[in-house]
Order: C-alpha cells, then sequence, then structure tokens
C-alpha cells in the first residue's frame, strides 16, 4: 500500500513522515519520529497512555490516524517542559511520588496540563472525573490526584 | 504503635524524588517497545480462534509470498523432547497438536513492517478441528468434562479423579470434628472468585536477536532478566549463557513478567531470518487472551466459633483452575487461608485443575486474595450471628511472633497484633454511615519472599557509589536500595546510583517478585557496602599505619578508633577513593546469597461502601490500609504499594472478571470491558504504616507490595452486607450480580 506524505507541526517543530494509511497518529509519533515517550497501553482508546494534545486538544493518539495529521499541531510528552525546566505537574509527580512503573505517567501529564488550562482550579472531584480516561494499575490514583492539585496550587500562585 | 528498637537514621524513612523519576517525567524511560535496532523486522503472532481444537494443517505459504515476509515459524521450528516444566512453556509459547485456549498461539510471522506482518499474519491458513471445551473449574474436574491432556498429573493426584486434576493436596493439624463440636456456631458456605488480570499498562514486548552460532540477546520488559532468560533457552534449546538479556524499563509486572509467553517467538523468528532483530510487541487483546491471569477458584470453607469469638476449627476446600497447565496457586492460598488466626484444629484440602484459559501467572499474593475472600468472609458471617465486632474477634484469635502458623512453621517476628491495634485507633472507624451504607473489615497475609541474589557494587574515582542489581525497579526500588546504601556508606543519597544490570552482569537473580526486591538486593546490596567499608578501613589503615581493626566507619570516613582514636583526622570516602589507584587498584563489594530472615507482613483493611439500590452499583466511600512494613525505606512508596494493592483488589471485588461464551471464547478482551478502576471509581486511599521492624533485614524491611491486595475482597463484600443485608458469596460483585441479589432478597 503506498504511503501517504504528512508535514505537520510536533512540539513546535515542523516534521515530515511517510504514513501507511492505517497507521495510527500514536505509530507515527512512535516508529516514523522516535517520539516513543507516547505509550500504547491498549489501542482502543480506552487508557489514555497515548495522550496527546491535537491543536490543543486532547487526544487518545491511538484514535488518531497519522495521514489525518496533515498541517496540524500536535503536542507530546516531549514538549511538555521547557529546555531546562520541567512543567510544575512534571515536578509534582516526582514529589508525590505519583508514579511507580511510570508507563502511564506521560498521558496522565499531558492530561493533566489539558485539564489546567482548561480549569486552573480543579476539585478533586473534577480531577478524578478529567483523569479517568487514564488507567493507572500502580498507584490507586491518591497521589496523582493530589500532585494535580498541588500543581494547580502551584501555578495558581497559592502556597502548597 | 512502632516497635522501634532500631536508632535513628539520616536517611532511610525519609523521602526524596526517585532516581528515575526525571527519565519518567520526560518520557524518556525506555520500555520494552521503545527500542528498535538496526535491520530490525516486526513478528506478529496467529493465535487460536478456538478454545480447544485439534491442529489440522498449517498453510503459510500466502503469506510467505508476500513481498517483505520474511519467516514464519510453527511449532515444528522448535526442539522437540522437552520434558515437565520446558515443556509446559513451550506448549505456552506454541501451541503443538492441539490449541488449548482461545489466544494460544500457533505460527508466528516476521516482516519488514508492522502492519505487514500482521497482513501476514492473517494470511496463514490453519485448519482445526474443534474439540470439547471447559472452562469452569468445577466443571472441568465433573465426570464426562473433556480431557484437557492426558497424564499431566503428578504423583500426588490419588486414584479416580478426573484427569485434570493435576495435584492434590491436604494437610492440617489437631482434630478437626472435635473442634467443630466444641463450637456455638459452625458455618459452611461454598465461594467463588473469577479470574482477574494483573493488568500493567504496559504490554508484552520483546525485542531479541539470535545467530546460526546460538548466541542472541534480548531487549525485554520482566520482571526477571535470569528467568526469561533460562526459560527461552530451555524452551529453544540454547546455551543460558550465550543469551544476553537486558530488561527495559517495566511497565507493571504484579507477577505477570516473571515468566514467558511470546519472548521466545523473536529469537525463533530471527533465527529463521539470518539473525535480523526482531519486535514483537503484544496488542491489549492478545495480553487480556494470552499472557496469565490468575486462577479461579471455587472453595468450600466451614469455621467454628465459641460465642466469645474464639475459633476452634477452619476447614478449607479449594479448587482452582490455572489454564490448560499446572500452576494455580492452590498451595499459596490454602497456605494463607488461616494464617492469621491461631487456631488448634485445622485441615485444607486442594486440587489444581485444568481448564481451555491461558496459562495462569503469578498475580500479587497469588491465591492469597481467594483464600482472603473465602475465609474473611465466613469469619465475618460468623461475627455477625454472633453479634461480635470483627476487628475485636480478629484480635482474639490473631497470630502472634512464635505462633506456629496455620501451614506449618513457626511465625518470626510479625506485627498484627499492632496493625489491628492501629486499625482500632483510626478515625475512619468513627465515621458516620448513612442509608445503604455499610463498613467492612478484612485482614490478609503474604510470606513475603527471598530468593537468589546477586549484587555488585562499587566505588568511583570521586567517592560516589554505583550498585549493580537484578531486580528490575517497578515501584521505586531504586530509591529504596540507594537510600539504603547511602545510609551504610555515610554518603548523601544522590551520591548512589543504582543500575538495574543485564544477565552479564551479575550471577543469577530471581526476579523482582514476592515483595523481594527491597528486602532481598536491598540486603545484599548492604552487605556489599559493607565489604567495601571494609577495604576502605584497610585502605586508611595502611596509610596511617595501624591495624585494620583500629579503624572505624563513622559518616561516610574512615577514623582512628580505640587506643588511635583521634591520632588521625578522618579519611573521607572522597578522598580514599580519589587514591585508590595507588593503594591497590579498585575498591567494590559484592554479595551473593540467598538472603535468610524474611519477615512476613500481615494488613487490616477497613472500607466504607454505599449500594445503589435501584442498580446494584457499589461507591467506595472510605479506604483504610493498616500494614506492617516491617521498616518503611521510602514511607511515599511504600504508600504507593498499599494503595495499589488496595486499589487492584477493589478492581476484582467489584468489576474485574474473565468472561466466557459458551464457545469458550474470552468475551472481554479490551479495557473498556475488562473494567479496571479509574480515578473517578475511588476516594483517595489512606495508609497507616506500621513499622515493627524485621530483625531478618539490616533496616528491618519485610516487604510491602503483595498483602494489600488481599483484604480488599472480603473486606467490600463484608462492607456490601453491612449496607444492604445482602451476603455476596460470588466475586465480582458487579452491578447485575448484586442487583440480581438485591431482588431475591426481596
Amino acid at each position: 500500500m503506498s504511503k501517504i506524505h504528512v508535514t505537520t507541526k510536533v512540539n513546535g517543530d515542523t516534521v515530515e513522515f511517510l504514513a501507511d494509511p492505517r497507521e495510527t497518529l500514536l505509530d507515527c509519533l512512535r516508529d516514523r519520529l522516535g517520539l516513543t515517550g507516547s505509550k500504547e497501553g491498549c489501542g482502543t482508546g480506552d487508557c489514555g497512555a497515548c495522550s496527546v494534545t491535537l491543536d490543543g486538544t486532547l487526544v487518545c493518539s491511538c484514535l488518531v490516524l497519522g495521514a489525518e495529521v496533515q498541517g496540524r499541531e500536535i503536542g507530546t510528552i516531549e514538549g511538555m517542559g521547557g529546555d531546562d525546566t520541567l512543567h510544575p505537574l512534571q515536578r509534582k509527580f516526582i514529589e508525590h511520588a505519583a508514579l511507580q512503573c511510570g508507563f502511564c505517567t506521560p498521558g496522565f501529564l499531558v492530561a493533566g496540563k489539558a485539564l489546567l488550562e482548561k480549569n486552573p482550579n480543579p476539585t478533586e472531584e473534577e480531577v478524578r472525573y478529567w483523569l479517568a480516561g487514564n488507567l493507572c494499575r500502580c498507584t490507586g490514583y491518591d497521589k496523582i490526584v493530589r500532585a494535580v492539585m498541588d500543581a494547580a496550587a502551584e501555578m495558581r500562585g497559592e502556597a502548597a | 504503635m512502632a516497635k522501634d528498637e532500631f536508632k535513628e537514621f539520616k536517611l532511610v524513612g525519609t523521602r526524596p524524588d526517585r532516581p528515575d523519576g526525571l527519565d519518567k517525567v520526560t518520557g524518556r524511560a525506555r520500555y520494552g517497545a521503545d527500542i528498535s535496532a538496526p535491520g530490525m523486522l516486526w513478528g506478529a503472532v496467529v493465535r487460536s480462534p478456538h478454545a480447544h481444537a485439534r491442529i489440522v494443517k498449517i498453510d503459510a505459504s500466502k503469506a510467505l509470498a508476500m513481498d517483505g515476509v520474511k519467516a514464519v515459524v510453527t511449532r515444528a521450528d522448535f526442539p522437540t523432547g522437552l520434558t515437565g516444566d520446558a515443556w509446559n512453556l513451550q506448549e505456552n509459547t506454541m501451541a503443538g497438536e492441539r490449541a488449548l485456549y482461545d489466544g494460544h498461539a500457533v505460527a508466528a510471522v516476521a516482516a519488514i513492517s508492522k502492519t505487514l506482518a500482521e497482513d501476514a499474519a492473517r494470511l496463514v491458513e490453519v485448519e482445526y478441528e474443534i474439540l470439547p471445551h471447559v472452562t469452569d473449574v468445577d466443571e472441568a474436574m465433573a465426570e464426562g468434562a473433556p480431557v484437557i491432556r492426558e497424564g499431566a498429573a503428578d504423583a500426588t493426584v490419588p486414584e479416580g479423579m478426573h484427569p485434570n486434576v493435576v495435584k492434590y493436596m491436604e494437610f492440617g493439624r489437631g482434630d478437626i470434628e472435635a473442634g467443630f463440636a466444641e463450637a456455638d456456631l459452625v458455618k459452611e458456605h461454598t465461594f467463588k472468585t473469577e479470574a482477574a488480570h494483573q493488568g500493567y499498562i504496559e504490554p508484552h514486548a520483546c525485542l531479541g536477536q539470535l545467530g546460526e552460532d546460538g548466541k542472541g540477546e534480548m531487549w525485554v520488559c520482566t520482571q526477571g532478566q535470569w528467568y526469561i532468560r533460562k526459560m527461552c533457552a530451555d524452551v529453544l534449546g540454547l546455551d543460558g549463557a550465550q543469551l544476553r538479556v537486558t530488561p527495559s524499563e517495566i511497565g507493571g509486572g504484579f507477577g505477570g513478567k516473571t515468566t514467558i509467553f511470546m519472548e521466545p517467538l523473536p529469537l525463533a523468528l530471527s533465527k529463521k531470518t539470518g539473525g535480523r532483530p526482531v519486535k514483537i510487541v503484544m496488542s491489549r487483546s492478545e495480553v487480556l487472551r494470552a499472557t496469565g491471569p490468575t486462577a479461579s477458584a471455587s472453595m468450600d470453607v466451614k469455621i467454628g466459633m465459641k460465642k466469645d469469638g474464639t475459633i476452634t476449627a477452619g476447614r478449607a476446600e479449594f479448587r482452582m483452575q490455572g489454564g490448560a497447565f499446572p500452576g494455580a496457586p492452590v498451595d499459596m492460598a490454602l497456605y494463607c487461608a488461616f494464617a492469621g488466626y491461631n487456631v488448634p484444629n485445622l485441615e485444607h484440602v486442594g486440587y489444581d485443575v485444568l481448564a481451555n484459559r491461558p496459562k495462569c501467572a503469578a498475580y500479587r499474593a497469588p491465591g492469597s486474595p481467594m483464600a482472603a475472600f473465602a475465609v474473611e468472609s465466613l469469619v465475618d458471617e460468623l461475627c455477625r450471628e454472633l453479634g461480635l465486632d470483627p476487628l475485636e474477634v480478629r484480635m482474639k484469635n490473631a497470630v502472634k511472633s512464635g505462633d506456629q502458623a496455620s501451614y506449618g512453621p513457626k511465625f518470626g517476628s510479625i506485627g498484627l497484633v499492632e496493625t489491628l491495634e492501629a486499625t482500632v485507633a483510626h478515625p475512619n472507624l468513627q465515621a458516620e454511615l448513612g442509608p445503604n451504607q455499610g463498613r467492612g473489615v478484612a485482614v490478609g497475609y503474604w510470606f513475603n519472599h527471598s530468593g537468589e541474589t546477586s549484587v555488585s557494587m562499587a566505588i568511583s574515582e570521586d567517592g560516589t557509589a554505583q550498585v549493580s542489581v537484578g531486580t528490575p525497579d517497578i515501584g521505586g526500588s531504586r530509591a529504596s536500595i540507594a537510600l539504603m546504601t547511602a545510609e551504610t556508606l555515610g554518603i548523601p543519597y544522590e551520591d548512589v546510583r543504582v543500575n538495574v544490570v543485564e544477565t552479564g552482569a551479575l550471577g543469577v537473580n530471581e526476579p523482582t517478585h514476592g515483595s523481594r526486591a527491597t528486602f532481598a538486593s536491598g540486603k545484599a546490596a548492604v552487605e556489599a557496602a559493607r565489604q567495601a567499608i571494609g577495604e576502605m578501613c584497610r585502605r586508611a589503615a595502611k596509610e596511617w599505619g595501624i591495624e585494620p581493626e583500629a579503624v572505624e566507619w563513622v559518616d561516610g570516613a574512615a577514623q582512628p578508633a580505640g587506643p588511635n582514636a583521634g591520632e588521625f583526622p578522618p579519611m573521607t570516602i572522597a578522598e580514599i577513593a580519589g587514591k585508590m589507584g595507588s593503594t591497590g587498584g579498585p575498591i567494590s563489594g559484592h554479595h551473593e546469597s540467598v538472603p535468610e530472615g524474611v519477615g512476613a507482613s500481615f494488613g487490616a483493611h477497613v472500607v466504607d461502601v454505599e449500594v445503589d439500590p435501584e442498580t446494584g452499583r457499589t461507591t467506595i466511600l472510605r479506604y483504610l490500609v493498616v500494614q506492617d512494613a516491617g521498616r518503611a525505606i521510602h514511607p511515599a512508596y511504600v504508600e504507593g504499594q498499599y494503595q495499589g494493592g488496595a486499589a487492584q483488589g477493589i478492581g476484582w471485588a467489584l468489576n474485574e472478571e474473565y468472561i466466557y461464551d459458551d464457545q469458550g471464547r474470552l468475551q472481554n478482551p479490551v479495557f473498556l470491558d475488562y473494567r479496571v478502576p479509574v480515578a473517578s471509581d475511588l476516594p483517595m486511599i489512606d495508609t497507616v504504616i506500621v513499622e515493627v521492624p524485621n530483625p531478618g533485614h539490616p533496616y528491618g524491611v519485610r516487604g510491602v507490595g503483595e498483602t494489600g491486595i488481599t483484604p480488599p475482597l472480603p473486606a467490600i463484600a463484608n462492607a456490601i452486607q453491612d449496607a444492604v443485608g445482602v451476603r455476596v458469596r460470588q466475586l465480582p460483585i458487579s452491578p447485575p450480580r448484586l442487583l440480581a441479589a438485591l431482588k431475591a432478597k426481596g
């Protein structure tokens, strides 16, 4: 099957790749562009480990085709922090021990960032429902929710 | 509550950032599927759609005719003549004469792209003759059930039992009938639990390369690189030492990554393609259909209790199926069944049964959660009928240090009583409950484990230390091992780097299983550090011209002791290390053993639930985990283990199950239908870390990973009974099942 040439922006950089029409955006990020921070946990949009933003909207990259992203803007875990700084969520995840195996962590961070951009002052319940599309099997979510709440407080300028 | 006989520590018990944290929040950490190799091919597996079928013919000619398809392997490509566990592993890796369960591998393909490999796998034509199947444990041992494999039973099975019963066991003590006669109330019920999957979010992934010369390499997500090496070598007829296995970061295991499923296939395909590396990454449905969930269980339990709560006798008969191969954890389940109770009269009977399901694997405290569901539910029923407080009854019958365990040996130092005391004192027990709300308690047990352990430590030229361990870090063990090493050496935590190394770098290590990494690798790291300290003291002594015995190690420096005290200024680790090249060469420490002194652990959970009587849905309102850690090296990751275990137990209790149709096909092999708990299903999970130090470990560690999954199953069932007056003796207590029970009650 002939491949489709795609030009798109990932984390601010213009990139090109050739996509098999059946390949997902996740496959293209991982196998064409070498951005393996986004993970495949299910391939059916149930686990959120592949969360990225597409033109600012949070999506499961396993449910988007690579060929669909021509001319779009994609944000992945690799672009979350600055060159020499971490996003407050990344820092708080480490501080709160909000990861054990770490496999779901990139998806949670990307989803958490999307939440805080939309709602800088979420309640615990809002955090839990926003992140209900991200599965973590290790932590029981307790420390993840605390890390997100704490990052939100810090970003609002409140003392933790 | 802590019986703290240990001195205060500088680092042990603190909560520094984990050493691998930065890699894991930036997406840089490399997991199983994240590595590629030059010239790499992709593999895909052809799987049986039938629960039980004879493989009449496999025709791969159409697949092999495709451009870019490089190889197909079937069982014909594997060595023959294997026996015992090696045969079981080989048969599970690739079906021989028969496919034994839905999802059993029958062929594998390698091609130049992932999509091409998947296309080619679909073109492999397999002709099946469908055979009768059985998936339920009780049906599998009933007369007339299809025989999974003739002659699979071991010598323990008495004559006359169905051939699907492959192992039988019984043990006990006292006089069971006299014990029941002594009781004021005797109750007996049957309990059932469905198979649950470990549900690690990272699917199995393996990159393998194997040349004609029998030398190979693997990059694989595994809990134990040496186990994987031996199993792959056995299955493929290779020499173990010729296979070099590097563990990737691991995206969860919970026991399910201690063994092999498809891991030999990249090697077999590689060999057939002239040694090109081959990568196979499982899909989620492959993980659920063809990797090991835990066993399903059917359990009869009978318990006698006096009016004052004294348990006089207990009997447990457990039947478990662990798929089409021996290995259901019925032995562990029976050992754990009454482990928390001092009962004079006990009888245990167990059956390991074959069925047409995937080969089970270990899952967090294998067997113990099922046993707890049956026993702790029945103890709760007895307490209710006799009007007794369930925690007081547990306290009254609790085992203590030195008691004879229900399964034989004497307990060393244990902390069940301290755990129960901390539970009773927790404010969650005072919370008010409203309509349709209820509270349940239960106790759980795990032995914890040691195992073959080999650790090396080396001091760098600047006085920092590197530790090479063989136990993959799943939940923060790099942090705990770095803390203990730094504490022992008297240097900052940040000065220690813990590396999880490949099989070529150390002697055989058992996997990260049995809650052993912080106990066993930690203990070995401390021994290795002490060895290096001894050497550094000798170097200082030599320079000072005094006896090595006259040098002691204090706060990261050698200093003269005894009659020489104060004679020379302390020589720091950095000073000693800086000149090691001219004082005798590299300074390192090494320890290998099967560390002794494992400390068992008990936990008690208290859960408050609310049941929606119109839908049968159970909501967790409050959850408390109290568990004896021995000593929490890094308390945040100990809490994490407690919380994670509780969450998995909650899933098993309320939603998770393997659902088979009447053809024996798994109906829910995706996360949408295999419903693990999500963030909105759970409240915060409160934890209390009880510390009754284990005298068998230099810092008192018991191991914390497994006990926590055990109490949730019965605690939730007990809470549901408390809330709505219905006793459900079968898991999961999903909304349809609970609704039916509520309707039946009327």
